[in-house]
């Protein structure tokens, strides 16, 4: 994975989208993963006849976890997330297509000397067809998250503690 | 339970404003088998997670995805001698009963990360009760927004994450 250095960052920057399909064991094993063990997350039956939804949906830890993977994948190793703020406004469900897309919307250096971005992310998803062609696409959720990339070679977010560390 | 139709706040809510509540213990240490379980799940190839030499040179040994935190204080779905469904954020749901307002919605959820957890750490955690608003009408209903905070602590007190929900407690307007 390239390592990021936060002078390579702007704001307006554009990140790589990240498209992935999703299928009942995307959901399942993100729900396991999590020790989140309700029946919304693995149980047709209950989603559709109890919540009255389309089908069984990503959970919200899981959905966290997509976002960090995301993120990391474009600062590389060093990049530590420090903040992450949820909105969510549908559900994912296994045969829709989820769309990862951002931009930076800020670029920043804290008091201990820390580079930080701001990074707007949104996911979208949309069902697929029987060809495999996705329909219209709706916001299943929007995330604020705030990354420290190293400033250099010789610099590593993770290395900062205590009130060197303000995430 | 309070008066929802009401502006006035009973005073146990601002008593227990800004106090921990219900303080809870992990009953199993942090390991490395649901970091792998998430990384699998999210095809997430961070070499942090994967490969020591990495880990040791970057963050002084393995550690585990921020992201996961609040997993290692859910419950087991079943143990010995637990009795019906272990509710999470339980500050939330006496809200709902205690102020009479049966329906809510997480409008925000916010995740700040602090100190890295590594495998083998016990962590803790705290729910805290920081506002809750006067009466107000949305859509969905009149209810109140309230924020809760939720520390989590590693075995030596250190500071490793902490969770803000914001929720609105209502009555659905067809129920006034």
């Amino acid at each position: 994975m390239a390592e990021l250095l936060i002078d390579q960052v702007t704001a307006g920057d554009e990140l790589p989208e990240l498209v992935v399909d999703v299928t009942p064991t995307t959901v399942v094993l993100g729900a396991l993963a999590s020790r989140d063990w309700r029946p919304m997350h693995h149980d047709y039956k209950f989603a559709t006849e109890r919540n009255g939804v389309a089908d069984i949906f990503l959970n919200t830890p899981n959905q966290a976890a997509w976002f960090e993977r995301y993120i990391t994948d474009w600062t590389g190793p060093s990049g530590r997330v420090g903040r992450m703020t949820f909105r969510m406004r549908d559900s994912v469900f296994p045969g829709d297509r989820m769309t990862y897309r951002a931009s930076v919307t800020e670029v920043d250096t804290d008091d201990q000397g820390c580079g930080w971005a701001l990074v707007e992310v949104t996911l979208t998803a949309a069902e697929l067809d029987g060809s495999g062609n996705p329909g219209e696409e709706r916001v299943a959720t929007t995330c604020t998250i705030r990354v420290a990339i190293p400033k250099n070679e010789n610099d590593n977010p993770w290395a900062r503690k205590a009130d060197g560390w303000k995430p | 339970m309070s008066d929802p139709n009401t502006d006035d706040l009973p005073s146990w809510v601002a008593e227990s404003i800004g106090k921990p509540q219900y303080p809870v213990t992990a009953t199993f240490p942090v390991e490395r088998s649901y970091t792998y379980d998430t990384l699998a799940a999210t095809k997430n190839a961070n070499p942090l997670y994967w490969d020591e030499a990495v880990a040791d040179e970057v963050t002084g040994g393995m550690t585990a995805m921020p992201s996961t935190l609040s997993l290692w204080m859910r419950p087991h779905y079943w143990e010995p001698g637990a009795e019906g469904e272990q509710v999470a954020l339980k500050v939330h749901f006496d809200l709902k009963e205690r102020l009479g307002l049966p329906e809510a919605v997480m409008t925000d959820n916010t995740v700040v990360f602090h100190d890295p957890v590594r495998p083998g750490d016990v962590i803790s955690h705290a729910q805290i009760l920081r506002s809750v608003s006067g009466l107000k009408t949305t859509k969905l209903g009149t209810g109140r927004f309230w924020v809760i905070d939720i520390e989590y602590k590693n075995q030596n007190g250190d500071l490793v994450g902490v969770e803000n929900y914001t929720g609105f407690g209502y009555n659905r307007e067809e129920n006034k």
